[in-house]
């Protein structure tokens, strides 16, 4: 087995994300701990729970969203600065842009802040359920009810708006800015193809899908939800369209995160009962990285290199393995 | 898991019948407990407390093809973020709106996967004004179905009502609910374990299925609301249909119970009932809400205890001949 560090930190793993060299890990009891090796830092970063937290396109930074209505970003140094505050209000989305963008929402409320200090506001009809850049950054996909919409973040034309029935929670772009996914409230991810807006469904899970990934060059969407991680495929004409999905590391324990490596074809796979594995797509082969302790695996990522993979916990262990 | 569920109540209640009074109350109050509440406003809260969340109501209709399977989509975000927070709560309060269908939030703790791992329903309260709810039963359709939907209903303001007016107007909400438990208030004063973490949506409270059970409670219960029905079958109004039986085939009973609540669920509002089955060592207990129904054994029946069957329906519309024959049919 790769070596391990692990942590005790005694409350929720919201998100993990390598800050520069460091691992982070935002928890709900509003801070955040650095983990240098085995030395931990920590910082109180908000009064209430972390609610969501996004590391910054560059890699060199934090953004996190609290139940304290603060959006606050936190560098590589450890220096945090509050991006926002909107008092009584629930920050639960975060997303970040190239250039320094960042993207926050509560409720109907979206806000862009890009990274030259301009800001913009888009009231919703509907609650903002997920956020995601555009590659390039131009525009901003927000997922809602009955469909996701997409905002120029520069400029004042009105939104495209993608349609499907139905509650969508969480949204991606393909890293080749072709499609749309989003996570769905019963059990299913939506796609559309920007260039046509042809539908794409994928169903089946058991449960929501909480956690998406895209392997290599966005040949496969990794997903959660299943007793297997799920991979989509995207690398053909049509994507994933009446084809058969890839089901990796299938255990009889719901996956509850993915996260792909950012330079092999293998996916991080974390479990219900706190178990990680990292599996090969083409090899199906099976490396055990964590044991099961109990507690569902709620945060996974790996660093830019590939060469090690910090982990959290719903009960708040967490963690760095280094390969 | 069970035993990590958060028991949640749901407090509905017409415009100005003292919601926020309760609200008030129990924030305000030294009770050693830890609540989170959801507000559809922080407006009158008059209690600065990082525990009140306030939350547009967001209706997510299902797409599994069920006009009546809503949840509440900004509930469910709630729930998912407040278990975030270390140290859990003793329970979450959901207020809402004076117009709201109580349906929705009530389904949200059945029909989210995640929601339902973590919390339960414990009860819905119904805050109503003693002088004015004769009144709105007759004008606002909302108000009957919060009466209707109720574990708990708190008559409150009775200090500007006379006893006659109070006489009445518990008549009028016996002739929808006849299950429920009726506290008259002031002010919403009330022990605060009388209304939270009761247990009455778990099934225990189908005790009082037993029209005896129910008249020991608060007070004396006028028996008009048990004949009700013929009265109203044939209009609009909510009402109750109480059903007794003996020990039933679970495989006629099973396939009966979801026929009707996928037929009529629509116009049932709640139903509840402790069934004894055939070859059943325990109590097994159901309860829906308009197309959902679940049920589960909740303990081994008592050697002393008659093993008999009995089912309540809370709606509109309800044939209570077709509802008496049909779980007749499912006698063992």
């Amino acid at each position: 087995m790769p070596g391990i560090e692990e942590f005790t930190f005694g409350a929720f793993v919201v998100e993990t994300a390598f800050v520069g060299d460091i691992a982070a890990f935002a928890l709900g009891d509003g801070t955040l701990r650095l983990a240098r090796g085995i030395s931990v830092e920590q910082l109180d970063v908000h009064s209430g729970a972390i609610l969501a937290a996004a590391p910054t396109r560059d890699g060199k930074g934090l953004v996190t969203g609290g139940d304290d209505g603060r959006v606050t970003l936190i560098e590589e140094k450890g220096n945090v600065s509050v991006v926002a505050e909107l008092p009584r209000k629930w920050i639960d989305r975060v997303a970040t842009g190239p250039s320094g963008a960042i993207a926050f929402a509560s409720g109907r409320q979206v806000v862009v802040r890009l990274g030259d200090g301009r800001e913009r506001t888009f009231d919703l009809v509907r609650a903002a359920g997920g956020l995601a850049f555009a590659p390039k950054g131009l525009r901003l996909a927000v997922a809602s009810y009955d469909g996701v919409s997409l905002w120029w973040v520069g400029t004042d034309a009105e939104p495209v708006t993608l349609h499907w029935k139905g509650a969508h929670l969480g949204v991606l772009f393909s890293p080749d800015n072709r499609y749309v996914v989003t996570t769905m409230q019963e059990n299913a991810l939506h796609a559309w193809r920007i260039e046509d807006r042809q539908d794409l469904r994928m169903s089946g899970y058991p449960a929501k899908t909480r956690s998406l990934g895209w392997t290599v060059k966005g040949r496969f969407l990794a997903s959660s939800g299943a007793d297997a991680a799920i991979l989509w495929p995207f690398h053909t004409k049509d994507g994933p369209m009446e084809k058969e999905p890839i089901q990796l590391g299938a255990r009889e324990v719901q996956v509850t995160r993915v996260a792909c490596h950012p330079r092999k074809d293998e996916v991080a796979i974390g479990y219900r009962d706190g178990m990680i594995n990292l599996v090969g797509i083409a090899q199906e082969k099976e490396t055990l990285l964590r044991e099961p302790d109990g507690g569902p695996v709620s945060a996974l990522a790996f660093d830019r290199r590939g060469s090690r993979l910090s982990f959290g916990t719903e009960e708040g262990a967490a963690g760095v393995i280094g390969f | 898991m069970s035993s990590s569920q958060i028991p949640v109540t749901v407090l509905t209640g017409y415009l100005g019948a003292g919601k926020t009074t309760l609200l008030n109350r129990i924030l305000s109050e030294n009770h050693g407990k830890r609540y989170a509440v959801v507000v559809n406003e922080f407006g009158e809260i008059g209690i600065d407390n990082d525990l009140i969340v306030e939350s547009d109501e967001e209706i997510f209709e299902m797409n599994n093809g069920c006009v009546c399977c809503t949840v509440r989509g900004d509930l469910i975000r709630v729930v998912e973020g407040l278990m975030k927070r270390p140290g859990g709560f003793d329970g979450i309060l959901v207020e809402t709106t004076g117009l709201a269908d109580p349906a929705p939030v009530a389904q949200t703790f059945f029909m989210d996967d995640d929601v339902r791992a973590r919390s339960k329903l414990d009860a819905v309260i119904a805050v109503a004004d003693a002088k004015h709810l004769v009144e709105r039963l007759a004008d606002a359709p909302e108000a009957a179905e919060q009466i209707g939907f109720a574990d708990v209903i708190l008559l409150n303001k009775t200090d500007l009502a006379t006893e006659d007016e109070l006489a009445g107007v518990e008549q009028g909400i016996r002739a929808i609910n006849q299950h429920a438990i009726i506290h008259r208030t002031e002010r919403c004063a009330i022990p605060l374990d009388r209304v939270l973490d009761r247990g009455a949506f778990d099934l225990e409270r189908i005790l009082t299925l037993d029209p005896d059970f129910l008249e020991s409670d608060d007070h004396n219960h006028d028996h008009e609301g048990h004949h009700h029905d013929h009265e109203h079958s044939h209009d609009n109004s909510v009402a109750s249909v109480s059903l007794r039986s003996g020990i039933l085939n679970p495989d006629v009973f099973f396939p009966w119970i979801s026929r009707i609540t996928q037929e009529f669920g629509p116009d049932i509002l709640r139903l509840k009932g402790i069934i004894a089955l055939r070859d059943d060592p325990a109590r097994y207990v159901v309860q829906g809400i308009h197309m959902i129904v679940e049920g589960d054994h909740q303990r081994p029946w008592k050697e002393d205890e008659k093993r008999e069957s009995r089912l309540v329906f809370i709606g509109r519309n309800l044939d209570e001949e077709m509802l008496t024959t049909g779980f007749r049919a499912c006698l063992a």
